[in-house]
């Protein structure tokens, strides 16, 4: 059983602890994945913690008396309690566990935009949000006839922070961004956005679902009232994300799904919510996911998520520099300096598929097509991007890589 | 690799023989493949008889979406409508002469989904080929 506290920022090593790296594509060739930002491979010790829950431990949660459960009850509220000194919140009960970033997004519009926005209330998003942050929105906007404005983009790929002040001036009830794009790797300047969103009288939600695998995320120093995030693109599971609430807020907001374990008491006709987080939490959760996560939160702890980031900012700046030297590809965004381990780029004269395609015959596994940012791509005019992401397990020989297969697809396509 | 970037498909991506737009024309139909973007119009002017005399693509899309649009055009010009609305998703991929996964299948099929909601006049193409 290896324990996912025992590794340290040695890089050069890491990579060992991930068994999909060490596999061949279809056409024979190494695998060198660079799709980390759709979803990070997972260490053995992270798979290890989930299969020993299904082997050792199996039990349903919360309300049972047998060892099993009771095992299974503490694995459960432990990694619960790590996650939440990992993100910095005050208390465990502000993390409620949702299955993914878009479901906790959902869930704020669901059960907090319900109560607290009416008829011509306005939400703040931003032209480069995920379809996560959108989507819930758009729908409520429908339904309550709340108005949406947006913060615009740069054509550089930042948020346009003059246009931001004009918009609080309107008031907004809630603010609702992202911290970094997983299409322009932008980082947005979130301490100072929620800040200058509470001055103006806003809530705020952050979507953390780039931002919290690649560098240290600290709710009390953001300030922020929500934060959400997936468990998959920071070496966890799929199938569990959180959502980060302020215990005040998250106290007078209505359930969001009704069920077991989110009851104090139930009578025929009416019932009384659960405490906080098991409100929020109805049915039975992904148990061996939390467990997973849990496991995860302290395998990047050990790393250290400062040197998570230095290792992702340099990985970046290597990348951006040498496709930089290529006159026909043309990078979406930011400089290195101001963008996480995400680059989005278009090749003259070929299709993002096809130049996928392409370079999944050598190995190199990218991503092709608008990413859940179709207002972004429009924004900058381009139907889709091809898009490499890195991760603490890529290596300055996995973008050689890349440089290398992209050249031969400029030769074929272009 | 060699297989699905055969000669053909490439040649057709770089040089389509029926690239454009017929105005006016007797059916036109757009549409787009949601999972990335592919958006494909096809134009199709017909004779008295319901013969297909011309016809035409538009749009933007990747290599195997294209030339599947240029190839599929090709064979149905001097078709009639009826014939063309019966074509499968096998008559294309006889055409490109390749074998494609499911995510690839969708780009090659595009320009086929579109014809027949053409023809066929729907309001909205369908998977159901
Ligand atoms: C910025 C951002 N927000 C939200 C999400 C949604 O994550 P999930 O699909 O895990 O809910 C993603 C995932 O791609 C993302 O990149």
């Amino acid at each position: 059983m290896k324990d996912c506290k025992q590794f340290t920022g040695d890089f050069d090593t890491l990579k060992a602890e991930f068994p999909t790296l060490w596999r061949k594509v279809s056409s024979g060739a190494d695998l060198v994945y660079l799709d980390s930002a759709a979803t990070s491979q997972k260490p053995d010790c992270v798979l290890q913690a989930m299969d020993e829950y299904y082997r050792l431990s199996n039990a349903n949660i919360h309300r049972g008396i047998h060892t099993l459960a009771e095992e299974a009850t503490a694995a459960y509220e432990n990694a619960r309690k790590r996650i939440a000194a990992f993100i910095g919140a005050a208390s465990s009960k502000e993390v409620v566990f949702t299955r993914n970033a878009t479901e906790a997004i959902n869930l704020i519009a669901y059960s907090w935009g319900r109560k607290n926005l009416n008829a011509g209330d306005i939400v703040v998003l931003s032209e480069m949000e995920h379809h996560a942050n959108l989507v819930p929105w758009q729908i409520l906007a429908e339904e309550r006839d709340i108005r949406l404005e947006f913060i615009p983009v740069t054509a550089e790929g930042l948020l346009d922070m003059e246009s931001y002040q004009e918009i609080l001036a309107l008031e907004p009830k809630l603010v609702s961004f992202t911290h970094m794009s997983n299409v322009l790797g932008t980082i947005n300047p979130a301490k100072e956005i929620i800040s200058q969103a509470k001055a103006a009288g806003a809530v705020t939600l952050l979507d953390a679902a780039q931002s919290l695998p690649h560098f240290p995320v600290d709710v009390a120093d953001l300030d922020a009232d929500f934060l959400a995030f997936s468990g998959h693109k920071m070496c966890g599971p799929t199938g569990v994300g959180v959502l980060y609430g302020r215990e005040a807020l998250l106290r007078d907001m209505p359930p969001f799904l009704g069920g077991g374990d989110m009851i104090r008491k139930v009578y025929l006709r009416s019932f009384v919510s659960n405490e906080l987080p098991y409100k929020f939490e109805a049915g039975t959760g992904a148990i061996a996911e939390v467990i997973g996560l849990g496991a995860a939160v302290d395998f990047l702890s050990g790393i250290g998520m400062d040197n998570v980031d230095a290792h992702g900012r340099e990985i970046t700046q290597y990348a951006m520099q040498v496709l930089d030297e290529l006159p026909w590809l043309h990078i979406l965004g930011p400089g290195a300096d101001k963008r996480g381990g995400v680059v989005a780029f278009t090749l003259d004269g070929v299709h993002p598929h096809d130049v996928a395609q392409i370079l999944d015959w050598d190995g190199v596994a990218v991503r092709a097509g608008h990413h859940c940012a179709m207002p972004l791509h429009e924004r900058f005019s381009v139907p889709a991007t091809t898009r490499a992401s890195f991760y603490i397990y890529n290596s300055h020989n996995d973008v050689d890589v890349l440089v290398e297969s992209l050249r031969k697809v400029k030769k074929m396509l272009g | 690799m060699d297989d699905l970037y055969r000669e053909l498909i490439i040649e057709r991506n770089r040089s389509p023989h029926f690239r454009g737009e017929l105005e006016p024309n007797d059916y036109t139909f757009q549409d787009e493949n949601p999972l990335c973007g592919d958006n494909i119009r096809i134009d199709v002017r017909t004779d008295d008889a319901g013969f297909i005399t011309e016809a035409a693509f538009s749009g933007h899309g990747c290599a195997i979406s294209q030339a599947s649009s240029d190839l599929l055009i090709e064979s149905v010009i001097g078709k009639s409508v009826e014939d063309v609305k019966k074509m499968t998703k096998e008559d294309v991929l006889d055409l490109l002469g390749i074998e494609l996964g499911p995510v690839r299948l969708k780009c090659a099929l595009l320009p086929l989904k579109v014809i027949k909601a053409g023809l066929y006049g729907m309001g909205e193409a369908t998977d159901t080929l």
